[in-house]
């Protein structure tokens, strides 16, 4: 047993840091520390920052633009990242598409593609959930009917999509569609990559309980697709749906961003006063925070012990569910610790306020004009990815054996 | 033992009921929430009409009502329907404060408060009392005949559109001595009052109070100089009452339409209510819910009874509620799932007024604290 890092993973996470403190402007670590909005073109400058480091794509293999980390590494990365205040990474092109792409597609799909998710070119969004395939993702109802005319085979598309993340942003959405109506469920989808500029595509906003716009849903009357779109074979679709939700979920309990939310929720305790002395020292409070911190600390090592495990040749399996589990519940108390820090300002909320050049009046501790809207967006985490209801029946079934 | 309202209060309730299930359906709900005012002045006025506020006072103050199970009768009926109105803030909080402590002359602002023409609220608690009921840095101190009020007071319930303001300020004593603490009656554009309104996460509008030398005359103490903790300890605690009834009629919302979600929705080709993991975590909501019931219930008979058993049932109630509400918040969007997080659904709103009910009047912790302090005194 050695839970430390070996010299060569401290020597990387001090280039990380440098690149973190260095080369990121501190304009978006600001806005993330703030709890500001982040826009189109934050999230794009953070991509370009990375992928002038190599660092992007850092789940893909070398040849493909990876750098080449073992899983220590990508998680001492995203730590640092989180820990740094960066903006995230937007999963769908990077760590969704592309290494689909790369285990399934044809190596014309990977040459046009791949780079194209690297310099931004696209942006990508997700076409998974439907209004009645949630938990039940193989259920599924968008169609693609195969045809032929004059500019060639193509399939055309009818359906909606839900809850697809930034499409507003998204220029690419990848799809599962339906192909074959006679298969029994899993089989009979097909993995489709459509242009959101096609004819024939609806996009309408979702508002969310805070008031943001975030998700969307996607319409598709009639659209053209051609088949040079078809990502692996024409219903087998679900190998890479399944391969997409399972890939690379080492990081998934997001002990980085738990961290980071700690660190302040610890500060904002430690500067609102109750009993005419800082809220941290309160017992009541203390004992809420200790436990979360507690709870933090074991997740870290359970992540550890599963990447190790990862490292040493095994496979990550239905173990990530425990981590997505455990881990989303841990971000939720703290969000929750950090709203009931606020007392009677949790209350209180402008959404002009989550703006980064808000320039009225601050009512409350810093960060009151976030912290409700966080722990309410933050619902989502138990719920998206595969809620933790249905991470439940995978560790039954899958570790369980029940 | 009778666990049944009586005639008066359960034609009250089923009136109020049927106006809000009528008249005050979710959309008009969520256009007042968003309007500039934060709730509707010709739904106050209906609500004057109906007898709603005059409901939560007692004769002698001009009502017709005013016991604890008048309180909870009427909140959860607002629960239900997320109503905006200044009910709270001007009937139950600066209203009973008013008939607790006021003078003849000052009881006399109390018609215009239960015809609804009077808007009243409650300035008490502070940027950093965090729930303290004694804790009052705000001072006011002799001058001549009259008073002179500085300090600032936070998250007021619809201070913009108040006319009448319940002002607590320090007069004696350290800054959370109980004694010492004066209760004030200040009218809306008093010089040196300055008021900045703002919305809140669950709808409706509050606003911050600064008091800038305000000058008021003599008559102006709202009862004994120092003696104004009690005042607000009754207040407060038919305030707490208040909010405890109106989270049970959300929570009642928000399980009627978590049941109907898990009845229809289906997945895997069936409901998703018949998996057993989700009948239980359905099964625990109810049996939560019904303990927030028998607290409120708990609460409302504990309303006239004397000091420590009042404060503690009502303490009992708010922390169980504090509790029990984001549960119950938490997990009705959980088991709505994605569909739980969006704005049209108005799960969502309950979800949200539940959360933030445990942000007004002392929190979980606050209470829990309390109830076992309270009880070291009784021991």
């Amino acid at each position: 047993m050695d839970l430390n890092f070996t010299p060569a993973e401290e020597r990387f996470r001090a280039e990380v840091r440098a690149f973190l403190e260095h080369d990121v402007p501190a304009r978006l670590k600001d806005k993330v520390a703030n709890g500001k909005r982040l826009d189109k073109a934050d999230t794009e400058q953070w991509h370009a920052l990375l992928n002038g480091r190599g660092w992007l794509a850092n789940h893909w293999p070398t040849e493909f633009g990876g750098p080449g980390w073992t899983a220590v590494e990508k998680f001492i990365f995203e730590h640092e990242c989180a820990v740094a205040n960066t903006p995230r990474i937007v999963p769908f092109g990077v760590n969704m598409l592309g290494p689909v792409l790369i285990k399934y597609g044809s190596a014309a799909q990977q040459q046009y593609w791949l780079p194209r998710i690297l310099d931004g070119s696209d942006w990508w969004c997700q076409g998974y959930s439907e209004p009645g395939a949630g938990s039940d993702l193989a259920a599924v109802r968008t169609t693609a009917v195969r045809g032929v005319d004059a500019e060639g085979e193509h399939y055309i598309v009818n359906g909606q999509k839900t809850w697809t993340t930034l499409g507003q942003y998204a220029n690419m959405i990848f799809c599962l569609v339906r192909t074959d109506r006679e298969a029994k469920k899993q089989e009979g989808i097909s993995f489709l990559l459509i242009d959101m500029a096609s004819p024939g595509i609806d996009i309408r906003p979702i508002i969310t309980l805070d008031g943001e716009h975030e998700v969307n849903e996607v319409f598709f009357t009639d659209v053209r697709v051609p088949t040079a779109n078809l990502v692996g074979e024409e219903n087998r679709g679900w190998n890479c749906a399944k391969y997409l939700l399972t890939y690379e979920r080492t990081n998934i309990a997001g002990v980085g961003l738990s961290v980071a939310a700690l660190e302040r929720l610890k500060r904002v305790a430690a500067s609102t006063q109750r009993h005419g002395r800082p809220l941290a020292d309160d017992p009541a409070f203390a004992a809420r925070m200790a436990r979360v911190e507690i709870d933090l600390e074991n997740m870290k090592t359970t992540n550890l012990r599963m990447i190790a495990a990862v490292a040493g040749g095994g496979v990550p399996g239905a173990e990530s569910s425990m981590l997505k589990i455990r881990g989303t519940e841990i971000r939720q108390e703290i969000l929750s610790l950090t709203r009931r820090a606020m007392g009677v300002y949790a209350r209180p909320f402008k959404q002009s306020a989550l703006e980064a050049d808000y320039d009225g009046p601050q009512v409350g501790p810093a960060f009151a004009h976030a912290a409700s809207a966080q722990y309410f967006n933050n619902r989502k985490l138990s719920i998206f990815g595969g809620s933790n209801e249905i991470q439940k029946n995978i560790i039954a079934k899958m570790i369980l054996g029940l | 033992m009778n666990f049944e309202h009586t005639e008066e209060r359960r034609m009250l309730a089923d009136t109020l009921d049927r106006f809000v299930a009528q008249q005050y359906g979710f959309e008009v709900r969520n256009r007042i929430a968003a309007s500039s005012r934060g709730f509707s002045p010709d739904m106050w006025g209906q609500f004057a009409e109906l007898g709603v506020i005059g409901a939560l006072f007692g004769e002698e103050d001009g009502g017709f009502g005013g016991a604890g199970f008048d309180i909870a009768v009427v909140f959860e009926s607002l629960g239900r329907g997320l109503v905006l109105e200044p009910l709270l803030g001007s009937a139950v909080l600066a209203g009973s404060a008013i008939a607790h402590a006021g003078s003849n002359d000052q009881k006399a602002q109390l018609a215009g408060i239960i015809d609804g023409s009077v808007i009243a609220t409650l300035a008490h608690d502070e940027p950093d009392t965090h729930y303290e009921l004694a804790r009052v840095q705000a001072t006011a101190r002799r001058d001549g005949e009259g008073w002179v009020l500085d300090g600032a007071k936070a998250v007021v319930p619809h201070g913009e559109h108040a006319n009448l303001f319940v002002v607590s300020a320090r007069t004696a004593g350290a800054v959370d001595d109980e004694r010492g603490i004066s209760l004030f009656l200040v009218p809306a554009g008093a010089a040196g009052l300055s008021v900045l309104g703002m919305p809140t996460m669950d709808g409706g509008r509050v606003a911050e109070l600064r008091l800038d030398g305000v000058r008021l005359d003599a008559h102006a103490v709202l009862g004994e100089e120092g003696g104004g903790y009690a005042t607000l300890e009754h207040a407060v605690g038919r305030g707490v009452l208040a909010l405890c009834a109106e989270a049970v009629g959300a929570m009642e919302a928000a399980k009627a339409a978590t049941l109907d979600y898990l009845r229809t929705r289906k997945q895997f080709g069936v409901p998703i209510g018949s998996f057993q993991a989700l009948q239980h975590r359905m099964a625990d909501l109810l049996l939560e819910i019904e303990q927030a019931r028998s607290a409120v219930i708990n609460a409302a008979a504990a309303l006239d009874a004397p000091r420590i058993a009042r404060e503690r049932a009502l303490s009992a109630a708010k922390t169980s509620i504090g509790r029990i509400g984001t549960l119950v918040a938490e997990e009705c969007i959980q088991l709505h799932g994605g569909i739980g997080m969006t704005w049209e659904l108005p799960l969502a709103h309950y979800a949200k007024r539940l959360v933030m009910i445990d942000h007004q009047l002392g929190d979980e912790d606050h209470h829990l604290e309390r109830y076992i302090s309270l009880g070291r005194i009784a021991a």
